[in-house]
């Protein structure tokens, strides 16, 4: 008796992890995918946690007024396009570092959501509605964990999208070509600051999006504590996904099963070191930097013209 | 679109190319002046001069990198207006740069590919294998399609440059020094074909270079240029030596070389008993490294560059750690760190001088004080430091090696190459050598400061200093060794006495035969 109860508890603890992975592993997924596009072409915006945050609390704000929560998506990409077109702008200027212009970006993104954001942290916005896949099963743990965003199967399709136009198309090679080596790229005359900044402004939209699905779906509202560095942690996911679209979402999957850990043991009631569980994604991100930064593949399949590598 | 199509159509056979009267002035600095060259269609054209002689400004003046101030291109005696590199692309005229202009993670066929001007959206590969697989059917040389270019070797990718240029169909190819990355067998191999090419009428050909014997034997005819003129051409097999070189240094007195003296009774200093260190992506770079050398002799070691003798000299200044092996120093073991530098008598002259032995925007005088900063008369009492007897160590210095700055204050990246190398070999040789290790020395530099650079490090083995030479030059190992190491592929394949061997085989070992 002891025994079935333990092994039903193990199960619903796995499956809210299942369903916490699909959940929070999103809005990683989307920034990862925007920052790989970023760094692919040579350049690193670590102010995608600006945009995230903005974009989180602009789509809130569009849903709000407009009613319609993909009108709100949409705007929230349009927010964090601006952001990281400017940051692919600013970087353009000689003698310019990209990873202070991104610090500050992060600052200046989450300033601004909190500046304008104020009104809307009390008022209901319409959220997005999720597709319930697990209603056959019957079994309503099941049908929770498996109710999954649309959002999430459009960042898997942009992932298998990326990762075939990164070597069929002449938009992708030319994108690696640029993040390789600038010399190549000039000489045959590419303009390479003009790829950067197109590359730097759609991920930032993607980045924005990201915020979208915090603040419309999980956690689904719009407060100023609502990223817990999401952002930032996407840029080392980029780094253990060795700059793979595919291993991008993969990365992200371990980080959202990571961010679940906590809540799922807690569902089956066990919040002993529920504080601990919950600084996994932390812990995971210090000791992937770590395993990455001694990896010498990682070294091998970074792009060329990222100011880290050089 | 229809103009360009006519064009592709009409380059089908080599070109030819003249430009007439080229000028270019950088303000005051007349790189270019009233300069004529003729290339005639199919020929296979050298463009010889010292560095700085103003062959690059030509060539980037054909190719539209810079504007000329006067003078125009004729391309199959029509002018043709070249603004761009862009613009000399859609005439067909190519060039193979120095450094690679491939992109190291595509793979080769993606490169090629890329490189088009009229790459489609979507690339269809299978469509696209086939016809790159149709192209390299009528090629003289093959390339591997798949691999990543990062793992190509450096004459691979020399032969995918051209390889890219006729795909591009660019028949009139400027070459710029395109053999210096190849063992001397690759690139009798690759100057061959190309020679082929020409004769045929597939191409026309003008190649950069500083080897006369590739000249003389693969090239039709050659222009010479110097500070900015031209000041000769003819016939490349006619033509002797002497006159292609006076026509290259002018009459500059060049200071007699030192002489070899005999050392007799030498006993072993450096000995280096299997190094093995790994590059910086942890794979081997050298392994097993073994190598003697005495007192008073010049053991110089040749190679392709990138077989493992940057490592080697990086392990032995300290800038790289040893993965195994031992070096010692008069029967003591030799670990790289300051203090044993001084106590063993440790010296070393390494490549590119700028960037691996000086603080580029620090001046002269304290550049040249690296060694004897804190010690007396620099320092009393340990830690207090003049400046005045900096000043003065340097200005002595400065004036017998003939390091020419404005004053020995200014930063030492206002100086020339030359310069720059005259400057650490004052600081390195000054004083009482042991073992000098020297990599590279004369690289960029022109003839005068060459034959003074030598003539030094010459002058420190006569006084009985072990000198571990690393050069990509086999000419400047030909004439300062006393042996000869060959290193392939991070170990020493081959070590002979001098006079016991000769160019050929030297090239063998360094093609790893």
């Amino acid at each position: 008796m002891n025994e079935t109860l333990q092994d039903s508890a193990l199960i619903t603890a796995l499956i809210a992890m299942l369903g916490g992975a699909i959940r929070v592993s999103t809005p990683f997924m989307f920034v990862a995918l925007g920052e790989c596009l970023t760094e692919k072409s040579g350049r690193i915006n670590l102010g995608l946690e600006g945009s995230l945050v903005l974009g989180a609390m602009v789509a809130y704000a569009g849903s709000f007024l407009t009613g319609n929560p993909w009108a709100g998506v949409f705007f929230a990409g349009c927010a964090g396009l601006v952001l990281g077109a400017l940051h692919g702008f600013i970087c353009k200027l000689p003698r310019v570092n990209d990873i202070a212009i991104g610090i500050a970006f992060m600052s200046f993104g989450t300033g601004l959501a909190f500046f304008f954001g104020k009104p809307y942290i009390q008022p209901q916005a319409p959220r997005l509605e999720a597709i319930h896949l697990g209603d056959w099963t019957g079994d309503p743990r099941l049908a929770q964990a498996l109710e999954v965003n649309p959002l999430f199967f459009v960042g898997v399709a942009l992932a298998v999208f990326m990762w075939w136009a990164f070597r069929n198309t002449r938009w992708g090679l030319i994108v690696r070509m640029t993040g390789d080596s600038a010399p190549a790229a000039k000489a045959m005359g590419v303009s390479v600051d003009l790829v950067r900044f197109i590359a730097t402004a759609i991920g930032g939209f993607m980045a924005g999006i990201g915020g979208a699905f915090l603040s419309l779906y999980y956690p689904g509202s719009w407060n100023q504590g609502l990223s817990s560095g999401q952002g930032l942690m996407a840029v080392a996911l980029v780094i253990f996904a060795r700059w793979g679209p595919l291993r991008c979402i993969l990365a992200a999957l371990l980080f959202g099963a990571a961010g679940a850990l906590g809540p799922s043991l807690q569902s089956v009631g066990i919040s002993q070191g529920y504080y601990f569980f919950n600084a996994a994604p932390y812990i995971l991100t210090l000791l992937i930097m770590i395993a990455s930064a001694r990896s010498k593949v990682a070294a091998r399949e970074a792009p060329g013209e990222l100011s880290i590598t050089k | 679109m229809s103009a360009l199509a006519v064009e592709t159509a009409s380059l089908k056979k080599a070109p030819s190319l003249s430009a007439i009267g080229m000028t270019k002035t950088f303000g005051s600095f007349t790189a270019l002046g009233d300069v004529s060259i003729n290339v005639a269609a199919g020929s296979f054209h050298a463009l010889l001069g010292e560095n700085g002689a103003g062959k690059s400004t030509l060539v980037k003046c054909i190719m539209g990198f810079y504007s000329a101030d006067k003078g125009q291109v004729m391309l199959d005696g029509r002018e043709v207006i070249i603004r761009s590199p862009r613009d000399a692309r859609a005439h067909g005229i190519g060039m193979v740069y120095q450094h690679f202009t491939l992109v190291p993670c595509l793979t080769a066929a993606e490169n090629l590919v890329i490189s088009r001007a009229d790459t489609p959206s979507v690339i269809n590969w299978p469509k696209e294998r086939r016809l790159l697989d149709s192209f390299m059917e009528t090629m003289p040389f093959r390339v591997p399609l798949d691999t990543q270019v990062a793992s190509l070797s450096a004459g691979e990718k020399q032969k995918l440059e051209i390889l890219k240029l006729l795909y591009l169909d660019q028949r009139f190819m400027i070459l710029d020094e395109p053999t210096s990355v190849l063992t001397p067998g690759e690139a009798d191999e690759m100057l061959g074909l190309l020679h082929g090419m020409c004769d045929r009428g597939e191409i026309t050909v003008l190649m950069i270079s500083h080897k006369f014997r590739e000249v003389k034997t693969f090239c039709d005819r050659f222009s010479v240029l110097r500070r900015g003129r031209l000041t000769g051409e003819g016939d490349a097999k006619s033509a002797p030596v002497e006159d292609m070189s006076r026509m290259m240094i002018g009459d500059t007195e060049v200071r007699e070389r030192a002489a070899r003296t005999e050392q007799i009774d030498r006993k072993d200093v450096l000995e280096l008993a299997g190094l093995c260190a790994e590059d910086d992506a942890g794979l081997p770079a050298i392994q097993g490294v073994n190598l003697k050398i005495k007192g008073g002799e010049i053991v110089g070691i040749a190679g392709v560059s990138g077989n493992g003798q940057s490592a080697l000299v990086e392990v032995l200044a300290g800038q790289r750690p040893l993965t195994d092996g031992e070096i010692t120093i008069h029967g003591e073991i030799f670990t790289p760190k300051r203090g044993n530098f001084d106590r063993f008598k440790v010296y070393g002259l390494p490549e590119e001088p700028l960037k691996n032995a000086t603080v580029p925007r620090m001046s002269v005088a304290e550049n040249i004080a690296f060694r004897t900063f804190d010690k007396p008369p620099i320092t009393s009492l340990g830690w207090w430091m003049s400046k005045g007897p900096m000043r003065s160590q340097a200005e002595e210095l400065i004036a017998r090696y003939r390091v020419k700055t404005t004053s020995p204050d200014a930063p030492i990246e206002t100086l020339s190459g030359g310069n720059v190398q005259r400057a650490v070999l004052a600081r390195e040789l000054s004083g009482d050598v042991d073992v000098l290790i020297v990599a590279n020395p004369c690289f960029g530099l022109d003839f005068a400061s060459v034959a003074d650079i030598r003539s030094q490090i010459m002058e420190a083995r006569n006084r009985g200093a072990a000198v571990l030479l690393v050069s990509e030059d086999l000419d400047e190992i030909l004439e300062l060794a006393d042996r000869v190491a060959v290193m392939s592929g991070g170990t020493i394949s081959y070590v002979a006495p001098i006079e016991e061997t000769d160019r050929n085989t030297i090239g063998q070992h360094m093609a790893g035969h």
